[in-house]
This record gives C-alpha cells, structure tokens and sequence, in this order.
C-alpha cells in the first residue's frame, strides 16, 4: 500500500466590524428584511461609483500585523468578473497582484510540538448578496431570491500556504486564527452566521513526492468539525481515486454536512476565468509608515502573549493558559474572575472543568453564562479558606447555575458551611467507633482500608459538612 | 494578434450572451480588427516605463465609516423584473 501525504491549505474570509459597507455607506447590520440595506452602489446601478471605507483599510492593517505580515504600503483594488446572481455588478471589488498584506506567519502548537503556517496574503474585498433558494436545496429550487443586504460588506481573505498536513492541524490554524480576529477585534466570527467562513484546498501525494497532487477545493465548512470531517473525507476519496487508476480533477466541491460528503458544484460558471483588472474608480492606497506604526503601537495583547502572561503573573500550566486564551471572552472572564481570588489554579480549575462542561451542555459560550466572574470567585474562594469541600462546591455551583446569587448567602440558605468545629467532629468521630468495633480492630492490625470506611461513615453522618482532613486527623488520634 | 472562433465563443460563455452560429465569423472578424488596431500600440517601445493603470496622481481617497441609509426597499425593487420573497427572483442557478 503507498502512503499517501496530505497537503492543506485554508482560505478564511472573515465579514469586518465595520458600521458601513466597503464601498458605500449602507448599514452592514446582519438580518433584517431583504434589500433593506442598499444603495445604487452595492445594487450595482450604472454610473455609481465606489468609495473605500477607511476602517476597512485600518482592520486590514491591525489584522496583517497580528499574523506578523509584511504590510504593503502601496496596494490597489481590482475587478474579479464574474456572472452570478448574487453579485450585482458582475464583478466583485478585490484585491489581485497588489494585496495589502503578505508573507505573514501563524504558529501553532500540537501535542507540545510547535510548526509555523505560513500566510501567503490578506487582501480586502466585498461580499456578495445572498440567495435564498424556493425549493429545498440548491439543484432543486426552480427560482432563488437575491438579497442584496450583505453585497459590499467588507471581508478580508486571509489565504494560507499548503503548510497543513493533517485535519488536526488545519483545525489548530483556525482556532488560533479565529482567536486572533477576536482579540484584534475585527470580526464576529460565527462561523454559524457565516461571519467567519472558510474554504479547504485539498490535495494527497504519495509519500517521498516532491511535486503536490491535484487538488480539490472543499466549501461550505460552516464549524470546526465540519472542516474535519471534510478533510478526513476529502483525503479517503482522493485515495480511493487513486488507487483505482483513476486522476483526481481539479474542481470546487462543496460539504454536505448532513450526509458526511464532499460534492461536485458544476455550476453555470465553469471556466475560472475572472479576467482580473485594476477597477478604475477606485485610486490606489499608499499607506505612510505613521500610520502603520499607530496601528502597531495601538495592538491588543494577543493570545500568545496572553498565555505567557497568564503562565507567569498566576503560574498557571501551559495547557489551562492555552485553553483560557483560545477564546477572548474566555480569557476576560478569567482576567475578571482572578482579580478577586485567592488561588488562580481554583479559577482555572471551574474554568476548564464545571463551567466547560456546562457550557458545552447548553451549547452557549462564556458571554451568555450567568454566573459573574466575582461569584465564581467567591467559591473558589470558600473552597480555599476550607468553609466548603469540594464535593459541596459542586452543590453550591448547581445552586449558581439555576440563579446567579453569592455563595456565601447560597451556602447559608442551604446549610453547606462546612463543620470544623473539634468538638461537634469529635462526637461524630466516638459515635462511629463505637458503632463500628470491627473497623477499629481491622485497623489496629495495620489494615488501611479500615479507616476509609470510617471516614466515610463519618461523613455519611454530617451530610458531607465535615471538615474531611479534621475527620481523619482526629479519628487516627483516637484509635492510636 | 489574433483571436479564433474558438476564442469568441468561450467569451460570449463568459457575458452570458448566445451568439449564433451564422454570426460567428462575422464577430471573429470584428474582434481582429479592433485587436490589430490595438497591435499599433503594441509596437511602441516601453522599455524601463512604469505601467500606468491609473491616470491621475491621487491615491488614499477615504470615507469615513458612518452608516447612513440607503434607498427605500421598495424603491430598490422597483426595477426588479420579478420579486419574491422581497427579494430580486432569479432562474435557478444550477444547470
């Protein structure tokens, strides 16, 4: 059997925050009824011209320096023709042989293993308008409706180097491109929404090849696990093609989700032959070095930086200070919950744990969960001072979960404080001995499980309240 | 230079226009002469001159980014052969 190498790499296009559109100033507001947000210009009229939206420029800046790209002073817009229904123009506004950001770097790491993924390009560019089709899918619908809301809202194309070798690692490079589009705050990135979306090249070689195999390109990879899943699928049915004799053909496919499958798109539009030139009513950009280096000094801690930061203002582990970081509500909620903590390992303990799972649970993320980081603080800090164990901790956050109050009053109001008092334990712990003789002989013979199930007993007994490390110290006392 | 049949067709695809067959020599024929016109340019010598695809000296011509509402719904439909959904209606998109 020859092995086969899989090559990947990734075009992310993520919708810019801006207010107006790239090119005109309609609102870019997600939703709302159809062709409510247009214009002569993104409705593609004859005789509107364009005019450049300066943040889209300034995002593009910030979004390039981030990936440690060279950021082209001079850079201009072109035409991309094409015939679709849901451009208005017939041509998109791009950028083609003059981007505005190259030879930029993201690194990830993978099993404690760090590799570099090159960044071929950023450029800016404008979305097109969306189709809702009349029938169920695409090849069944009769007729579509075109909404032009989203035609003109500006994008950025950031466009890998076939540096990806496995799913794993495409789905790396994204989690760490989507955190750093958050962190520079440019993009919502719901993937869901389609704010943040991203197409696959695929190709495979046989191992030891020095030239890349034909490849596929896979779109419509709406979740990480649908870019996953895509590849994974993508790889076996090229080696399928393969080994049967057969050539793998150079063509966009597109993810059927729910079938698990990648698709032929034969399209009206075959031929890609965009005819590329520099659009006439746009002037070129010519950026001076002031401004670059603003946007520079102006960058956001980012979450490489973040992580270090976290490893050594609150000795956290590598893992739990990459896990914070990858989402920027994540690592706020942290920043926010640690400043009223005694112990930042606790913090990230809930963060990781509990408050994970719960999250994942309710498929919400940490911007919508209720409970606030200084509550959160709080039980940490109960469970430190020893007031709760963490058995009851856990009982307490439940409490939280269904109302966002203090721990201290929950704890209260549940009768939760943990009993450290000698003399209530000591009753406990006489009363046990007394009840159980033949644990205590078993002990006194050197058998360790003896007092296992004593203390337990003992706990069994306080409803769990009891300070467990006092239950132990005094209970060895006695029998000694 | 010289563009073929061939070529006329794979454009007139591109525009999404049907050319028929009768009119194909004909537009050949249209599409050279315009291309030999363009050949006399060809033949000036730019040796060491900068291409030129802008005209004017400008560049950094910016709007700042400020929402403001465009035309009404119903105005921008108002040239749509046919609407649906308030949307423009379009034939099916796949063949």
């Amino acid at each position: 059997m020859t092995k086969y190498i899989t090559v990947i790499g990734l075009e992310v296009h993520a919708e810019l925050k801006t207010k107006s559109k790239a090119f005109c100033s309609c609102s870019t507001e997600f939703g709302g009824t159809p062709n409510t947000h247009v214009c002569p210009v993104c409705l593609g009229m004859p005789g509107a011209l364009p005019s450049l939206n300066k943040q889209v420029v300034e995002f593009a800046i910030r979004v390039g320096l981030a990936l440690n790209c060279e950021i082209k002073p001079y850079n201009k817009f072109d035409r991309k023709n094409y015939f679709y229904p849901d451009l208005s123009k017939n041509y998109q506004i791009s950028q083609f042989d003059k981007p505005i950001c190259e030879h930029g770097h993201i690194d990830i790491n993978l099993d404690g293993v760090e590799k570099r993924i090159g960044i071929t390009r950023i450029h800016m560019e404008e979305d097109a308008g969306k189709l809702n089709h009349s029938g169920a899918s695409i090849s069944t619908s009769d007729s579509s409706s075109v909404d032009y809301n989203r035609a003109g809202v500006p994008l950025i194309e950031i466009v890998s180097e076939p540096d990806m070798r496995s799913a794993e690692e495409a789905r790396a490079y994204l989690e760490n491109l989507k955190a750093i589009l958050e962190y520079t705050d440019v993009c919502d990135c719901k993937m869901q929404e389609g704010s943040l979306r991203c197409d696959a090249n695929i190709s495979i070689m046989p191992e030891g090849a020095t030239e890349f195999g034909t490849r596929a390109e896979i779109k419509n990879l709406n979740s990480f696990r649908a870019l996953v899943r895509a590849i994974e699928y993508e790889v076996e049915r090229q080696k399928e093609v393969i080994e049967k004799g057969g050539k793998v053909v150079q063509e966009t496919r597109t993810w059927d989700d729910a079938n698990g499958k990648t698709l032929s798109m034969r399209s009206k539009e075959e031929a890609h032959d965009y005819r590329y030139f520099a659009e006439p009513d746009l002037v070129p950009v010519d950026l001076d070095e002031a401004w670059i280096e603003r946007v520079r000094a102006e960058l956001p801690e980012l979450p490489a930086q973040r992580q270090a930061r976290l490893m050594e203002q609150f000795g956290l582990p590598k893992y739990d200070a990459s896990i914070i970081v990858a989402s920027k509500a994540m690592a706020e909620y942290f920043d926010e919950a640690v400043k009223n903590a005694q112990d930042a390992k606790g913090v990230s303990n809930w963060l990781l744990g509990d408050v994970s799972a719960y999250l994942n649970n309710e498929g919400i993320s940490i911007s919508e969960f209720k409970v606030s980081p200084a509550h959160l603080a709080e039980l940490v800090n109960l469970t430190k001072e020893g007031v709760l164990s963490s058995k009851l901790a856990k009982k307490v956050f439940a409490e939280m979960l269904k109302e966002d109050k203090a721990p201290k009053a929950l704890v209260k109001e549940l009768g939760l404080e943990q009993v450290s008092d000698e003399g209530a334990i000591m009753k406990l712990v006489e009363e046990t001995i007394a009840e159980n003789p033949q644990s205590v002989i078993d002990f006194k013979a050197g058998k360790d499980r003896a007092i296992g199930f004593l203390v337990g007993q003992i706990m069994k007994k306080s409803k769990g309240k009891a300070n467990p490390g006092m239950v132990q110290k005094m209970l060895k006392e006695k029998m000694q | 230079m010289k563009v073929s049949a061939e070529e006329v067709k794979h454009i007139a695809q591109l525009s999404r226009l049907t050319v028929p067959e009768t009119e194909m020599q004909i537009f050949t024929e249209q599409f050279n002469q315009i291309l030999s016109y363009a050949d006399i340019m060809q033949k000036v010598d730019t040796t060491g001159i900068e291409p030129t695809p802008y005209v004017l000296p400008i560049t950094n011509a910016f709007r700042e980014d400020i929402a403001k509402p465009g035309v009404s719904h119903e105005a921008a439909l108002s040239n749509a052969p046919a609407v649906e959904n308030d949307g423009f209606k379009v034939p099916r998109v796949l063949e």
